[in-house]
C-alpha cells in the first residue's frame, strides 16, 4: 500500500498537523517506508491468535465509586489563556 | 409508490454513578463550571484512568435486562477527533469488545407486539459542554461533564415507523429507569437519543442511504424529527434525486433538520486499543451478585400486577411504563383494597395532574396512601364520582385529610333511601306534565327520558345524592 500526497494532507489536517505544501513529497515518502514495514507484518499467518490489546499480561484494576476529586479550578485554570465566569474560552467554534 | 421507513436508534444513557468514569470527580448535574473536573478529565500530561466499577455493574445489568450476553472480558478503545469539549482529543470507549452484545427487547403498539434487536451497549465516556452564547467572540468550555459514565446502546434498524421508535424509546427508558442506572432525565441530557433513519421502496431488501439525525431530546421531537425526515427523503427521491448519507440536526423551533456539514471531515475516527488501559475481566461471582440485585422488570411487574390486583393487561402497560408510578398505583391499590379503582385514579386524575404539571410522580402532593383513602370512601359509597373528583382537587392544595374534607366541602354522599325518595316525590310533584309524558312514553323511550330526572334529583340534592340509588327510586316511582 502507498500514500498518495492528498492522503498526507488529510491524516495531516485529522492530526492537526500544518504541513507546508513542499514537505508533502518528502513526508509521504517517510511514511510509506512506514508502511512497507506494516506490510511485511500483514504478511503473517495470524489466524487463530488473540489479539494483543495491551502488552502487559494483566487485567484492569477497577476503583470502588467514589468521589475523592474536590474543587481545584483556581488551579488547574491557571495555565489556561483565556477565562470567564469559570469557563475556560477557546476560539469561536460554530457548528 | 410505496415507501418503507428503516430506523435505528443510538441511545446515550448517562450511568448515575457518584463519580466519574476514569476519574474521583463528582457527576452532579448543574455545578458550578469546572468545579468537578481534575486533572484526569481535563486530559493533562501524565494522568491515567482507573475505570470505576460501578459502571461495569450498572452496564451489566442493563445487559441482563435485555437477555443480552454480558462480555465477561471488554476492551476500550480511542475514538480520535479534536474539540475543545474534549480535551483528551479523544473519547475512550468500546469498539472492538463492548461489554454487552445482542439484547433485543419487545415494543407494543395498540395490539402488536415487536421485537427490536440490540446490537450492542458499550461503555464510554461523555465529553464537556460547549458554550456558544458570546464570551467575547469567544466559545465558553465547561468540563463538568466530561468523564460521566455512559452506555451507548444501539439499536438493529429493526424499527419501521416513528412510532415504534418512541414506543422503543420509552421501553428503554422504563428500563433503566427501573434498574435505577440512569434517572432518565432527558431535558437534563442524561438520556439523548439519535436517530438514523432512511427509506427504501417497500418489498426492497437493500436499505437506503441512511441520515444520522441528532438532537432530538424529548419524546416529542423524536417522533416529529423522524416524520420530517422520511418526508424530506421521500420527497428528495421522488423528485429524482438521492439521499446523502449525512449528520443533519434537528431544530424543533423550525421542526426542520439541517445538514451539519462540519461533521464530515471528522468522521474518520482511526480507533486504535487504549494502551492506558487492560483488558477488563469480570468475574462469574461479580455478575451472580448483580443479577442477584435486579429489580422486577417492567414485563414481570405487568403481569403481576394483572394477578393481584385483576387490573386489564392495558392498565398494567400503562402503569408499568414508569417504575415510580408503578409503585405509586401499587400502594394507592393495596392502601384501599381496589386495584380496578386505583388504575382508573393513577390513569385518570393522577395522570392528568402529571400533564399539567409537566412534573413526575414524586412531586405529586397527594400520596399513595391518601388517594387510597379517597378510594376508600368511593367503595364504601361515602362519596359518588362527582364528590370524589371535588375532594381530590381540594387534596391537590390540602393536607387535610380525606374525610376532613369530605365534611368540609359539604360532599357526603345520600344514600339514605328515605331522603332520596323525598327529593324525588319533590321534582315529581313540580314536573308532573313530564311524568305524565314519561308514563305515556313506548318503554325504550323511556330509558333516555328518565335522565331528566335523574339530572333534577341531583341538582335538587346538591350533587350528593348517590346517583344509583337515584335511578332504582325514580324507576320504580315513575313506573306508577
Amino acid at each position: 500500500m502507498t500514500l498518495s500526497t492528498d492522503q498526507v494532507r488529510h491524516v495531516a489536517r485529522l492530526a492537526r498537523l500544518a504541513v507546508d505544501d513542499t514537505d508533502v513529497p518528502n513526508i509521504a515518502q517517510k511514511l510509506n517506508g512506514v508502511m512497507e514495514l506494516l506490510d511485511t507484518m500483514q504478511a503473517l499467518d495470524t489466524q487463530g491468535i488473540e489479539p494483543l490489546t495491551n502488552p502487559l499480561d494483566r487485567t484492569q484494576i477497577l476503583r470502588p465509586d467514589e468521589v475523592t476529586e474536590v474543587d481545584q479550578r483556581a488551579h488547574l485554570m491557571a495555565n489556561a489563556p483565556a477565562q470567564k465566569d469559570g469557563l475556560f474560552l477557546v476560539p469561536k467554534v460554530i457548528d | 409508490m410505496m415507501w418503507e421507513t428503516v430506523i435505528g436508534l443510538e441511545i446515550h444513557t448517562q450511568l448515575a454513578t457518584e463519580s466519574k468514569i476514569f476519574s474521583g470527580s463528582s457527576t452532579e448535574f448543574g455545578q458550578s463550571p469546572n468545579t468537578q473536573a481534575n486533572a484526569v478529565d481535563l486530559g493533562l500530561p501524565g494522568i491515567l484512568p482507573v475505570p470505576n466499577q460501578k459502571a461495569f455493574e450498572y452496564a451489566a445489568m442493563f445487559g441482563m435486562a435485555i437477555g443480552a450476553t454480558i462480555n465477561q472480558r471488554s476492551t476500550f478503545d480511542r475514538k480520535n477527533y479534536f474539540y475543545p469539549d474534549l480535551p483528551k482529543g479523544y473519547q475512550t470507549t468500546q469498539l472492538f469488545h463492548p461489554i454487552v452484545e445482542h439484547g433485543q427487547v419487545e415494543i407494543r403498539i395498540d395490539d402488536t407486539v415487536r421485537t427490536i434487536g440490540v446490537t450492542r451497549a458499550h461503555l464510554e465516556e461523555d465529553a464537556g459542554k460547549s458554550l456558544h452564547e458570546d464570551f467575547d467572540g469567544m466559545t465558553g468550555i465547561d468540563l463538568n461533564r466530561a468523564g460521566t459514565p455512559l452506555i451507548e446502546i444501539v439499536s438493529e434498524p429493526d424499527m419501521r415507523s416513528a412510532k415504534e421508535a418512541v414506543a422503543y424509546l420509552k421501553k428503554i427508558h422504563a428500563i433503566v429507569r427501573y434498574l435505577g442506572i440512569c434517572d432518565g432525565n432527558m431535558a437534563e441530557g442524561s438520556f439523548r437519543c439519535d436517530a438514523n433513519v432512511s427509506v427504501r421502496i417497500k418489498g426492497t431488501e437493500a436499505f437506503g442511504n441512511r441520515v444520522e439525525v441528532k438532537n432530538i431530546n424529548s419524546f416529542k421531537f423524536v417522533e416529529k424529527a423522524i416524520n420530517h425526515e422520511v418526508e424530506r427523503q421521500i420527497e428528495r427521491i421522488e423528485d429524482g434525486g438521492t439521499v446523502v448519507q449525512e449528520t443533519r440536526l434537528y431544530d424543533p423551533d423550525r421542526d426542520e433538520t439541517r445538514s451539519m456539514r462540519s461533521k464530515e471531515e471528522a468522521n474518520d475516527y482511526r480507533y486504535f486499543p487504549c494502551p492506558d488501559l487492560l483488558p477488563v475481566e469480570l468475574s462469574d461471582e461479580f455478575l451472580a451478585q448483580v443479577r442477584e440485585r435486579l429489580p422486577e422488570l417492567p414485563e414481570a411487574k405487568a403481569k403481576r400486577l394483572i394477578e393481584q390486583f385483576g387490573i386489564t393487561d392495558y392498565d398494567a402497560a400503562v402503569v408499568t411504563s414508569d417504575r415510580a408510578l408503578a409503585e405509586y398505583f401499587e400502594r394507592a391499590a393495596e392502601h384501599s383494597g381496589s386495584g380496578k379503582l386505583a388504575a382508573n385514579w393513577v390513569l385518570g386524575a393522577v395522570s392528568q395532574w402529571l400533564n399539567d404539571s409537566d412534573s413526575n410522580i414524586e412531586a405529586c402532593p397527594v400520596s399513595a396512601e391518601r388517594l387510597g383513602d379517597l378510594i376508600q370512601r368511593i367503595s364504601d359509597d361515602t362519596l359518588n364520582s362527582k364528590g370524589a373528583k371535588a375532594v381530590w382537587e381540594a387534596m391537590l392544595t390540602s393536607d387535610a385529610s380525606v374525610d376532613e374534607l369530605i365534611e368540609s366541602l359539604g360532599l357526603k354522599q345520600v344514600t339514605d333511601t328515605g331522603a332520596i325518595e323525598a327529593v324525588v316525590e319533590q321534582v315529581m310533584a313540580d314536573n308532573a306534565g313530564q311524568v305524565e309524558a314519561y308514563r305515556a312514553a313506548e318503554p325504550d323511550k323511556q330509558g333516555k327520558m328518565v335522565g331528566f330526572f335523574v339530572g333534577q334529583v341531583m341538582k335538587a340534592s346538591g350533587g350528593k345524592a348517590n346517583p344509583q340509588a337515584v335511578n332504582q327510586i325514580l324507576r320504580s316511582k315513575l313506573g306508577g
